[in-house]
């Protein structure tokens, strides 16, 4: 069980690791929010769960289960109005982005 | 020494993840110092809350603490709450 608990341990601090390494070496500040929101909220979410198992007791599993739910309620809404307020400003897309759709409905 | 005291799976684990988030939460350091708008800074303060979670949960384990954990649960709770009043602020209209 400490094998289980110490294998997920060292996942979660690696993706949290990933999510930072993505803020830094991403093109664009929207691919920065992605990185950060996406696998920061999951190395969390591992962390989290290896501690339910290392104590094993109700109470700590429904602890850590709170804290999973309301950590991955609550990540999305900071990020998704901290990018619609950026893109209402004006902070630039790559420049080798695809294509913008937002802009794209609202011409329509 | 201190490599005497790496003898149990979690021992190891927590050296490692400690390296590792201590790395993650230089890197969000050297984005906020340099993000070239104030949107990048934002983000790397709240990804530094979700570190910093991952830091105490990391603490509970090693050192066998419940208690810890219920204060990752209220990091949780508040840590969206920065982020959002940051990004109502930097959107008031008039700027």
């Amino acid at each position: 069980m400490s094998l289980i608990v110490a294998i997920l341990m060292v996942l979660g601090s690696f993706f949290a690791f990933v999510a930072a390494l993505g803020v830094n070496r991403m093109p664009d500040f929207f691919m920065r929010m992605h990185a950060a929101t996406k696998a920061g909220a999951f190395g969390a979410a591992l962390m989290v769960l290896a501690a339910a198992l290392h104590f094993g007791s109700l109470r700590a599993v429904i602890t850590a289960l709170c804290i999973i739910v309301f950590f991955y309620i609550t990540t999305p809404v900071g990020a998704q109005t901290v990018g619609e307020t950026a893109y209402r400003k004006g902070v630039k897309l790559w420049s080798r982005t695809g294509r913008d759709q937002l802009s794209e409905d609202e011409r329509d | 020494m201190w490599f005497n005291e790496l003898d149990s799976p979690i021992a190891v684990a927590f050296a490692i993840s400690s390296v590792l988030l201590l790395a993650a939460i230089c890197l969000a350091m050297r984005r906020i110092m340099k993000g070239p708008t104030a949107f990048d800074r934002v983000i790397a303060l709240d990804l530094m809350g979700g570190i910093c979670l991952c830091l105490i949960v990391l603490l509970a384990v090693f050192f066998e603490q419940l208690v810890l954990l219920e204060a990752a649960f209220g990091i949780s709770l508040v840590s969206f709450l920065g982020t959002v009043a940051f990004s109502r602020y930097l959107g008031r209209k008039g700027q």
